[in-house]
C-alpha cells in the first residue's frame, strides 16, 4: 500500500489556463480543491465559488464596539468617575465626543479587519502540506497551481492524475501528507 | 459597448514599461533586497540618516536632562519649532494614506507601483511627527497620562481638549497605518521566502509571512481585507489633519480661529506628502534602475496632484487674508498684516514663493516630464509647506491680543538639531526598509502586467 497522499497537484504557466482547469474541475464535481496564484485573480474566486466571506461582518461588529465603547469611555469619565466643569459645558458634552468615538471606530474596525483575516485565512500557519509540492515555490513568483485534495469524495489517485493531465498542465506531482 | 471597454482598458497599458514578465518583476524587485551588493547610494544615505539619528539622540539626551528650555521656546510662543514640526511631518504622511487607501478605492492602477514606499514613507513620518509632541510635553516619560487609565491620582484626560483628540487621532492613525501596511506586504514576504537563499533570511521572512501561500481562498478574504481597510483608512486620514487643525482652530488665538482650516491643511498636507513621494521616487528609481517601474507617467501624475493641491492650499492663503479684512476684527486684520510686513515677512513671503509661484511651473509638461528639476521641484515644496507651519504657528503666537506680551521666537541650535534629528530618524528608518523589504508591491506590479488579465476564452 502506498503512503496517504494530502493531493495531487498540477501546474499552470498562464492565469488563463489555471482558471480553465479550475472551471473544469468544478465542473467534474470536485469540491475540495485549492488553486495557488501569485497576485489574486477575479476569475478565479468565480471559477471557485469564493465570493462571500464574512469578512465584512466581522469589521461592522469590530466598528460597532469600537463607536459604542469609544462613546461610553468618555461618557463614564466626564460623567462619573471625574465630573468637572470646563468652560460651562454639560457633563455630558456629546459633540466633543464625536472626534474620539470616531478614531475608536476605525481603530476597532481596521484591527478586526486584520484579525479576522488572519482568523479567516488560518493564519498563521507555518506548515501546510502544500509546501511539499515541487516548484511549489514558484507559486509566489510566476507559476499558477491547481490542487485537488486527497479528501475529496471524488478523488481518485489514477483517475484524478488522468484528469488532471488532460487539462494540459505543465506537470502534475502528488503532495506529501 | 466597444468604446466602453476601450477606455477601461486604456490605463493599465502604459503605467509600466512594456517586456516585463511575472518573473523579471519579482526578480528585479527582490533582488534588491536578497542581492548581496548594496549600492554606495544606500551606504551613503544610511549613513547620513545614522549620523543624524545620533544627533537627534544628542538632542533628546540634552532635553532630558536640561528640560525643554534649551529650545527657543519662550512666552507667548510656546508652540515654537516643535509644534511646526509636528504638522510638518504629520501632513508628509498623508501623501502614503491617500496613496494607499483612496486611489485603491478610486481604482487608479499606476498607484501599484509607488504604493509601498508610499506607505513606508507614512509610518516613519508618523513615527517622526509623533516625537515632537511627547518631547514637547516636558516630561516625556509621563507621556501615558495623556491615555485614559484607571489611575489612583483620581484625573482623567479632558475630552473636550482637541490635544486629546489628537492622542487618539494620531494614535490611530499611526496603527492603522501600520496594519495596512502589513497586509499589504503579507504576499511580498512569502515571496521573499521562497526565494531567500541564506537560513537567516528564510526564516525571517518564513516568520513574518506567517505562511501565506497564495490560495484562492486566501486571496478571496484578502481582497475583502485591503478594500476593507481602504475604506476605513480614507475618512481616517482626512481626518487626522482636520483633528490637527482643530488644534488651532478650537482655540481663539487670532490668525488661528477660522473655519476652514481643516480641508486648507488636508489640502497642504498631500501637496507636501506628494513632494515627499516625488523626493524619495526620483533618486531611488534611477539608482536601482526600476524606472521601467515607477516610470515617468508615476512622477507626472504626483507632480499634477501637487499642482493641484498647491493650487488649493494657495486659495486658502488668499482666502485668508480676505477673510481676516472682510472679518472687520482688528486683530485678525493685525495678525494677518503683521504676517505680512511684521517681523516674520520674510519668512511668509519666502512661502507664498515656494507654495504659489513656484509650483506653477508645474502646468508646463516639459518640467513634469523631467525628473532633475521635479526632484528640486519637490524639495522646494517641503521647504515650502515647513515655512507655512512655521508661520501659522510662531507669528499668530508672538504677536496676539496685547502688544506688551509680544515677542519674538528665536529657534536654538538644539531647535535646529531635534529638528534635523528627525530627518535623520526618517532617513534611517527608509533606508532600512528599502534594503530589508521589497519597497515595490511585487504581488500588486504582477497584475498590471498584461499577461495578468485571464482571457476572454475562460468565459466560457
Amino acid at each position: 500500500m502506498t503512503k496517504p497522499i494530502y493531493g495531487l497537484m498540477a501546474e499552470f504557466d498562464t492565469p488563463t489556463a489555471l482558471v480553465n482547469a479550475a472551471r473544469a474541475a468544478r465542473e467534474k464535481g470536485y469540491r475540495n480543491l485549492d488553486a495557488y496564484s501569485p497576485f489574486p485573480i477575479e476569475d478565479l474566486s468565480d471559477a471557485l465559488h469564493l465570493h462571500k466571506n464574512r469578512l465584512p461582518l466581522i469589521v461592522l461588529a469590530g466598528g460597532i464596539v469600537g463607536l459604542v465603547g469609544g462613546y461610553l469611555m468618555q461618557y463614564y469619565v466626564t460623567v462619573w468617575q471625574f465630573p468637572i466643569n470646563i468652560g460651562g459645558r454639560p457633563l455630558h458634552s456629546w459633540p466633543s465626543y464625536i472626534i474620539i468615538a470616531f478614531e475608536t471606530t476605525i481603530l476597532f474596525a481596521a484591527g478586526s479587519a486584520v484579525l479576522g483575516l488572519l482568523a479567516l485565512c488560518g493564519l498563521p500557519m507555518p506548515y501546510h502540506p502544500v509546501f511539499n509540492a515541487p516548484r511549489f515555490a514558484l507559486a509566489s513568483r510566476n507559476r499558477f497551481f491547481l490542487c485537488i485534495e486527497a479528501a475529496d469524495p471524488l478523488f481518485d489517485r489514477g483517475a484524478t492524475t488522468d484528469f488532471l493531465y488532460s487539462l494540459e498542465p505543465r506537470e502534475v506531482s502528488e503532495v506529501a501528507q | 459597448m466597444a468604446d466602453e471597454l476601450q477606455v477601461a482598458d486604456r490605463p493599465a497599458e502604459k503605467i509600466i514599461a512594456p517586456g516585463y514578465t511575472f518573473g523579471t518583476v519579482t526578480d528585479q524587485i527582490s533582488a534588491v533586497v536578497l542581492t548581496r551588493k548594496t549600492p554606495v547610494f544606500w551606504m551613503a544615505g544610511f549613513g547620513l540618516g545614522l549620523v543624524l539619528l545620533l544627533l537627534f539622540l544628542l538632542a533628546v539626551g540634552v532635553l532630558l536632562v536640561k528640560g525643554t528650555g534649551i529650545w527657543g521656546i519662550r512666552t507667548p510662543v510656546m508652540w515654537g519649532f516643535a509644534i511646526t514640526n509636528f504638522v510638518w511631518w504629520i501632513g508628509i504622511g498623508h501623501a502614503g494614506t491617500l496613496i494607499s487607501a483612496i486611489l485603491l478605492l478610486l481604482n487608479q492602477r499606476w498607484r501599484n507601483s509607488i504604493n509601498r514606499f508610499a506607505e513606508a514613507m507614512t509610518l516613519f513620518a508618523v513615527a517622526c511627527a509623533g516625537m515632537f509632541p511627547l518631547l514637547h510635553l516636558g516630561r516625556p516619560w509621563l507621556f501615558y497620562w495623556l491615555m485614559p487609565y484607571p489611575n489612583s491620582m483620581g484625573v482623567q484626560p479632558n475630552f473636550r481638549s482637541p490635544l486629546v483628540w489628537d492622542v487618539f487621532a494620531v494614535s490611530t492613525y499611526a496603527t492603522v497605518s501600520l496594519l495596512f501596511w502589513f497586509v499589504g506586504l503579507l504576499p511580498d514576504l512569502a515571496t521573499l521566502r521562497d526565494r531567500a537563499r541564506t537560513r537567516l533570511a528564510r526564516f525571517a521572512y518564513g516568520i513574518l509571512a506567517m505562511g501565506w501561500r497564495g490560495s484562492a481562498r486566501h486571496w478571496s478574504v484578502y481582497e475583502t481585507a485591503t478594500l476593507l481597510l481602504a475604506g476605513l483608512a480614507t475618512p481616517l486620514v482626512l481626518s487626522v489633519h482636520t483633528v490637527v487643525s482643530f488644534d488651532f482652530t478650537i482655540a481663539i488665538v487670532p490668525g488661528w480661529h477660522s473655519t476652514f482650516f481643516p480641508p486648507y491643511f488636508v489640502a497642504g498636507a498631500i501637496y507636501s506628502g506628494f513632494a515627499m513621494v516625488l523626493a524619495l521616487a526620483i533618486p531611488l528609481r534611477a539608482v536601482y534602475g526600476l524606472q521601467g517601474l515607477i516610470t515617468d507617467r508615476h512622477l507626472e501624475n504626483s507632480a499634477k496632484v501637487m499642482l493641484a493641491t498647491g493650487l488649493i492650499v494657495g486659495y486658502a492663503y488668499v482666502i485668508e487674508a480676505f477673510s481676516a479684512w472682510y472679518s472687520g476684527d482688528v486683530y485678525e486684520q493685525a495678525a494677518m498684516w503683521h504676517r505680512m510686513t511684521g517681523p516674520y515677512a520674510p519668512v511668509y513671503w519666502a512661502l507664498i514663493a515656494c507654495n504659489i509661484i513656484m509650483p506653477q511651473g508645474l502646468w508646463f509638461q516639459r518640467i513634469r516630464r523631467s525628473p532633475a528639476i521635479l526632484f528640486v521641484w519637490s524639495i522646494v515644496v517641503l521647504a515650502g509647506m515647513w515655512l507655512e507651519r512655521y508661520v501659522i504657528i510662531v507669528s499668530s503666537l508672538a504677536q496676539d491680543y496685547l502688544p506688551s506680551s509680544w515677542s519674538i521666537f528665536q529657534a536654538t541650535r538644539w531647535d535646529w538639531a531635534t529638528y534635523l534629528g528627525t530627518i535623520g530618524l526618517f532617513l534611517f528608518l527608509f533606508f532600512l526598509f528599502i534594503r530589508l523589504l521589497p519597497m515595490i508591491s511585487i504581488f500588486e506590479v504582477r497584475t498590471l502586467l498584461p499577461q495578468a488579465k485571464v482571457r476572454e476564452e475562460a468565459e466560457g
